[in-house]
């Protein structure tokens, strides 16, 4: 059975339909890309299944249960965590603090406690920063730890946002462009990361305009053109589909592309 | 060394113990003493709205109001209710956090200038009830209040008040240091900067900001009794808008999300009026321009301002 679920899901914006129809299904450890073209309402599919849109119609499957509606900070407690494609930081915390926050749900914290410091609460943020630092580690900032967010880089800022989601001990990984704005050595870090989630049973689900990381790292594709889905299969086979090449390039790239192809 | 002492957690504490400690040395008379009593008591009160506005990044143009409730649940009590002030003081803190609590939970939907503009109209209902209520309140012309009474000791004279305040303090600033160190604390810092962040990794950001809410308005309550109780008589200005506005202005002088931040500010507040009756006639307008010189030169606030330059230098 597969993990995530999604069929027939759809949301307008004021009689604008930005997402229309749309089905897919994700499995363990699988990496699932989501591309298209701008405005292709990729973003807005993340956002309607990750909780901070409601769907107009349409239902959300997790492990069986269905989830379409919920909030974000419930549906990360079922093993659905995200990243951003504007980066959402708290850029007045540390590299680790930001990971330390992303470890909350873990964390057993009652408000009284909290307030009188007793011994448990330092118990707890031992544990906590400890997790939080090797999961840094894991994304290879732990040098960053004690720097304030907002003075790291854009590169560095993308893969402390994989960091936090990832402290959430997700089962499901959404990562919104997480090459965007990267070099090449930062975006090689970030496919052997993700490759790596993928392979201890955490399954992502990336949207990435990157071709090559797509094309390299993904298991299957879903292409999105106005909203809808145009084809979705093997990378190789999405890729060759003159469909999805139109809707890239327009109807002169795929003579191009007939061309090329003999 | 130096810097590393700045940045240990538990540095303001001491260092506002030492200046509790320093300050009925050199006053030259009880006059100042009582002053410093007011900063400590404001300062109390600023703390609470720090936790809510420099942590959590939710602003409460009322929070007067929860001071009134304080002041007039000492007052109430033992007029009306026969209870004793002590016992009053404490009750009207938690009563306070109760009416947070339910006020609260629908106002803290709302963001930014709405949820100042829903705190505003809060904190006004408040003072007008403890202006209206005249057989309860005593309504403008205010209430007297009784002398707080601990295991048979009568709280009283300048020097007494001035270290009850003080202790109040120490205990507020404790606790708010505590909370920035714990996960709640660190939940709170987050959603400030980013709310949909925050949820995404599991926080449930309307019960935070809650939470900050209730403890903001129990130790605006507690401010508010012990103010009472030292002044020996409350009128229904203390909850009014003008005191909410002076409560923001500390904090934001002072400089947000800082525990000594609060104090400075609070001092600012409340000496710097004392100091200008010099100035007879240009007295506010004199307040004012201070307000808008130093937010100017220091926008982040005095405190972090000066320890950023601080830590900078010795580094």
């Amino acid at each position: 059975m597969s993990l995530l679920s999604v069929s027939n899901i759809g949301i307008s914006f004021g009689g604008v339909v930005a997402v229309d129809e749309v089905s897919f299904q994700v499995a363990p450890g699988e990496v699932f890309s989501i591309i298209g073209p701008n405005g292709a309402g990729k973003t807005t599919l993340f956002n309607l299944v990750t909780g901070i849109y409601k769907p107009l119609h349409g239902k959300v499957l997790l492990d069986g249960a269905e989830v379409a509606g919920l909030a974000p900070h419930l549906l990360v407690r079922r093993g659905m965590a995200r990243t951003f494609q504007n980066l959402q930081i708290f850029f007045r915390m540390s590299a680790l603090e930001n990971v330390m926050v992303g470890c909350h749900l873990a964390e057993r914290s009652f408000l009284l406690a909290d307030l009188l410091g007793l011994p448990s609460v330092g118990r707890q943020n031992r544990l906590t920063r400890e997790r939080a630092m090797a999961l840094l580690t894991r994304v290879g900032l732990e040098r960053h730890a004690d720097t304030e967010a907002g003075g790291l880089s854009y590169g560095v800022l993308k893969r402390l946002e994989i960091a936090r989601a990832l402290a959430a001990e997700p089962r499901i990984l959404f990562l919104d462009e997480p090459a965007a704005g990267c070099n090449a050595v930062e975006t090689e870090a970030i496919d052997h990361l993700i490759v790596e989630i993928a392979r201890s049973g955490t399954a992502v689900v990336l949207i990435e305009h990157d071709m090559k990381l797509v094309m390299r790292i993904s298991d299957r594709v879903l292409v999105l053109a106005q909203g809808r889905p145009l084809a979705e299969g093997a990378p190789l086979a999405v890729r060759d589909n003159p469909a999805v090449i139109a809707a890239y390039l327009g109807n002169h790239g795929q003579k191009e592309a007939q061309r090329a192809h003999g | 060394m130096l810097a590393t002492i700045l940045r240990a957690r538990f540095t303001p504490l001491l260092a506002l113990a030492v200046l509790m400690a320093v300050i009925p040395l050199v006053a030259p008379s009880a006059f100042y003493l009582r002053v410093a009593a007011l900063v400590w008591i404001f300062a109390l009160a600023a703390l609470g709205l720090t936790i809510l506005m420099g942590y959590a990044g939710q602003v409460s143009l009322g929070h007067a109001g929860f001071l009134g409730l304080g002041a007039y649940g000492v007052a109430i009590g033992p007029a009306h209710l026969g209870l004793s002030p002590v016992l009053s003081l404490f009750l009207s803190a938690a009563a306070a956090g109760l009416i947070a609590y339910v006020v609260g939970r629908p106002i803290l939907r709302l963001r930014g200038y709405y949820l100042a503009i829903a705190t505003l109209g809060f904190g006004m209902i408040l003072a007008l009830v403890f202006n209206s209520e005249t057989a309860i309140t005593g309504g403008p012309d205010g209430m007297q209040v009784a002398r707080l009474t601990v295991f048979g000791w009568r709280i009283s004279g300048t020097q007494n008040w001035y270290w009850v305040a003080a202790g109040a303090l120490l205990i507020g600033a404790w606790i708010a240091l505590n909370l920035v160190a714990s996960p709640t604390g660190r939940a709170l810092r987050a959603l400030h900067d980013s709310e949909v962040a925050a949820s995404a990794v599991g926080v449930d950001v309307s019960r935070k900001k809650l939470a900050a809410f209730v403890i903001g308005a129990v130790y605006a309550a507690f401010a508010g009794g012990l103010l009472a109780a030292m002044n020996g008589l409350i009128t229904p200005e203390a909850a009014g808008f003008m005191h909410s506005i002076e409560l923001v202005a500390m904090v934001i002088i002072g400089g947000m999300g800082s525990v000594i931040g609060a104090v400075v500010g609070a001092a600012f507040l409340v000496v710097l009026p004392q100091a200008l009756t010099a100035f007879q006639d240009y007295e506010q307008a004199l307040l004012g321009l201070l307000i808008m010189v130093f937010m100017i030169l220091l926008p982040g606030g005095i405190v972090p301002t000066a320890r950023k330059w601080l830590l900078e230098r010795l580094s």
